[in-house]
């Protein structure tokens, strides 16, 4: 230490912001922070027991139902290239896609397509600064979960 | 003197080092897919299950035609972006750049495909 820091913090002290001032600074009632037993302060959540909000299903919904919409765009990619292909292999992937299993594939589909849209309306509404208060976010968040469930049967009443 | 302004001084500095031109791509083609998917969902859904024949004339007219290939190009390069900040969140390192490549190949070859049937179809 130089003569200089002796003179500006005190015989034997260390400047802020170094490691060892820190350490100078810890009194026994901070040592005591460390203690199990310190009584009955909040606990950061865990997500095992943390209650589910609203507002995070919904976001991790967008994320799922956009990575999951990649298996119905790609068996509808493989129908078109069937269908580019000739009436053999249009038929394979028309049994396919007109199956039991094609059209759960198909509806889940248009309701993760619905959802997603929602949901990425709603993030537009946000990065416009808008409907950003916790109760119009919540509000925002029922509109994406009826709103995509209202449209999926209008779509397939439609179709 | 200094003749920077604060505001040139800042540039570059945040953590990420560059713009912010992730999200505001993720914002033009999610607007785009507002209007592309509604249109793409009622022209398709009109001739998925119908006879080669209707199917293969119906994507020769124009405008379904365009519809599909907009949309499938256009969500194929929203997903490819969409699915990277997923990547970038949960893997790292090795994992990361694997699956990058492959999803982002993954994406363009199936826009590829899709475009190139259209085509097929088309002419």
């Amino acid at each position: 230490m130089t003569l200089f820091t002796q003179w500006v913090y005190g015989e034997g002290k260390h400047p802020p912001g170094t490691a060892a001032h820190l350490f100078e600074e810890l009194s026994v009632k901070d040592l005591d922070m460390a203690d199990v037993n310190r009584g009955n302060r909040p606990l950061s959540p865990h997500i095992t027991i943390y209650r589910k909000q609203l507002t995070a299903v919904t976001s991790i919904l967008t994320r799922i139902t956009g990575i999951g919409l990649i298996v119905g765009a790609l068996l509808v990619v493989w129908w078109l290239a069937a269908a580019a292909n000739g009436p053999a292999a249009f038929a394979r992937a028309d049994g396919v896609i007109t199956s039991w299993f094609g059209k759960l594939v198909m509806l889940g589909s248009i309701w993760a397509l619905w959802y997603h849209s929602l949901a990425g309306l709603r993030h537009l509404i946000w990065d416009s600064g808008r409907m950003l208060e916790i109760s119009k976010a919540e509000k925002l968040g029922w509109a994406v979960i009826i709103g995509s469930g209202v449209l999926t049967l209008l779509t397939v009443a439609i179709l | 003197m200094a003749y920077l302004t604060d505001r040139k001084r800042a540039t570059g500095l945040g953590s990420a080092k560059s713009g912010t031109h992730h999200h505001w791509h993720m914002t033009v083609t999610s607007v785009m897919l507002l209007g592309l998917v509604p249109l793409f969902v009622f022209t398709l859904g009109t001739v998925i299950g119908e006879p080669h024949a209707t199917v293969a004339a119906y994507f020769a007219r124009p405008f379904p035609a365009l519809v599909a290939g907009l949309a499938l190009l256009v969500g194929f390069v929203h997903f490819k972006n969409g699915i990277q900040s997923a990547i970038e969140d949960y893997s790292h390192g090795l994992w990361r750049k694997g699956l990058l490549i492959a999803t982002t190949s993954l994406s363009y070859t199936a826009a590829a495909v899709a475009i190139f049937a259209l085509i097929r179809l088309a002419l």
